[in-house]
């Protein structure tokens, strides 16, 4: 018969072992927290992303193993959780932001450009220069879902595919860089899409981008001035010409990186549009679409946002002059105010309600952070050559 | 409007001559392209051909929106005509003139870089 300090001996290790299992698994847990102030920077060379927090204004951790991401953008899980970042060598990456680590990577095509996520959240889009097209897959598993081959003209060739949105009705939108042909992919009806082709939209679609209701999708054109206008509540009227006539007979300056369409910089009664090949930021009537002024800015603008109260917009240019962001008040159409963050200024995000806005400042290896009323500079966070700024507010908009 | 940056020029603007003298003194510099780069030139160099070349033809130089140009990709091409391409780009084509800042001895060394391969 075992004595009772035995027994007592046995209890309390037996305790202890539960003890210590119970404790180990917290460990490796996280606090619990919401995702709804986190998001993830670029670090374009070292094929990683940073977790940042922007409540704190802090870098939470980082996570590697991405590939090459010197093209590369994020959309994220309707939960805020995850992000699925696109790269350059066709990599799709399921990150989890909380955990910090990579739960699902593919390298689905040879060179991707960006990608989407559908309305319901279920299906992930990528738009892929090789081979030409978008593949679907399935958001929780990243198992394929869809291939749409981008043919044209004899059905031979395959054109690389830019400016991949998502639209209501769970149809992705898409544009034709090489056929000049704008697409709609539907996946309204289940996991085989009914496609609808427009052809001669105009030569070069270099980017799209869809108004933030998911009304209209505009493609800007490289190879002619210009865009492409889609009414999604009225597609078979068919893609239209806007702003035909901008910088015609005047000479285009050679252009050294694509504008982006990213977002749609909306604000009362204009839209806001980097100018191709020409120093200026394009104002644009959203009713009647016709052009209401050219700003003159500092170089050719890469990016053109509109701070999300609408009152500013943001633009940043692109190389050589590229180490200026220029701010213009949408009420006079002026430029306000001007910062000089430092060498290669290749992105910023605006945090949900627009207060700060993170900048990235690629050859300063920086992420700057900036009051978006005072201008001040809040927070400079070291990156290794930073490029795109991706918040998690994103997951609850559309196009985005 | 506010500038943060611009005092630098702001003397410019106040005195012609002064401009006149900087463009004197500018054009009667050697010209660039008699010298090959220096090791300052050569790191900016292999920064602008990672990142600025790479935004288009990739960090990996596998391609983008530019055709991928890994030495076997190059391998048919003399370093004349690639030269020529960097110096006045590809018209029809997105590719631009890099002569707006890079001299014939800065493509030239682009070129030989090209041919090597990325790094690792």
């Amino acid at each position: 018969m075992r004595s009772l300090a035995g027994r007592l001996h046995a209890w309390s290790l037996g305790t202890l072992v539960v003890l210590i299992l119970a404790w180990l698994p917290g460990c490796a847990t996280t606090p619990l927290r919401g995702t709804g102030d986190l998001g993830l920077v670029i670090e374009r060379t070292a094929g990683k992303v940073l977790v940042v927090d922007t409540t704190h204004r802090r870098i939470l951790g980082e996570v590697a193993g991405l590939g090459d991401l010197s093209h590369a953008s994020v959309v994220y899980s309707r939960d805020g959780r995850y992000g699925f970042v696109f790269g350059r060598d066709g990599g799709l990456t399921k990150v989890d932001l909380l955990r910090r680590r990579i739960v699902r990577r593919i390298v689905q095509a040879g060179n991707s450009i960006g990608g989407a996520i559908s309305q319901d959240g279920r299906l992930i889009a990528v738009s892929n220069y090789q081979p030409g097209g978008v593949r679907v897959f399935d958001a929780a598993t990243l198992a394929p879902v869809a291939d749409i081959p981008a043919t044209y003209g004899d059905g031979k060739g395959r054109s690389r595919v830019v400016g991949l949105v998502d639209a209501p009705g769970n149809r992705f939108v898409f544009s034709l860089f090489d056929a000049g042909e704008i697409w709609i992919a539907d996946f309204s009806h289940g996991r085989t899409p009914v496609v609808t082709r427009f052809h001669h939209i105009g030569r070069e679609p270099y980017d799209g981008l869809i108004t933030p209701d998911g009304r209209y999708y505009i493609a800007g054109l490289f190879g002619e001035d210009g865009m492409a206008l889609l009414d999604l509540w009225n597609p078979k009227q068919g893609v239209r010409r806007i702003l035909p006539h901008y910088g015609r007979g005047e000479r285009r300056l050679p252009v050294y990186k694509m504008p982006h369409l990213e977002g749609w910089a909306m604000a009362g009664d204009y839209a806001f549009v980097p100018a191709v090949g020409h120093h200026e930021v394009l104002v644009v009537d959203r009713h009647d679409w016709h052009l209401v002024r050219r700003i003159p800015v500092h170089g050719q603008p890469v990016f053109v946002m509109a701070r999300p109260d609408g009152h500013q917009v943001w633009v940043n240019f692109a190389h050589p002059l590229n180490d200026v962001v220029q701010i213009i008040d949408v009420q006079t159409l002026r430029i306000i105010h001007q910062l000089r963050p430092g060498p290669a200024v290749l992105h910023m995000e605006f945090t949900p309600r627009g207060e700060q806005v993170w900048v990235s400042v690629r050859d300063a290896d920086q992420v700057q952070v900036y009051d978006t009323a005072t201008f001040a500079r809040l927070a400079v966070l070291p990156a290794t050559h930073p490029s795109g700024i991706f918040f998690t507010d994103r997951a609850w908009r559309i196009g985005l | 409007m506010r500038e943060d940056n611009d005092k630098n020029f702001r003397f410019l603007h106040a005195r012609p001559g002064a401009v006149l003298a900087l463009v004197c003194a500018l054009f009667s510099l050697p010209p660039a392209s008699t010298a090959a780069p220096d090791a300052a030139r050569r790191a900016w160099l292999d920064n602008l051909l990672a990142q600025d070349c790479g935004s288009c033809h990739g960090l990996t130089r596998k391609g983008g929106l530019g055709p991928p140009l890994l030495p076997g990709n190059l391998a048919g091409k003399s370093d004349a005509l690639l030269v020529k391409t960097i110096l006045q780009g590809r018209p029809g084509t997105p590719m631009p003139p890099w002569n707006t800042e890079l001299s014939a001895d800065d493509a030239r060394y682009l070129v030989r870089q090209l041919r090597r391969g990325p790094m690792r």
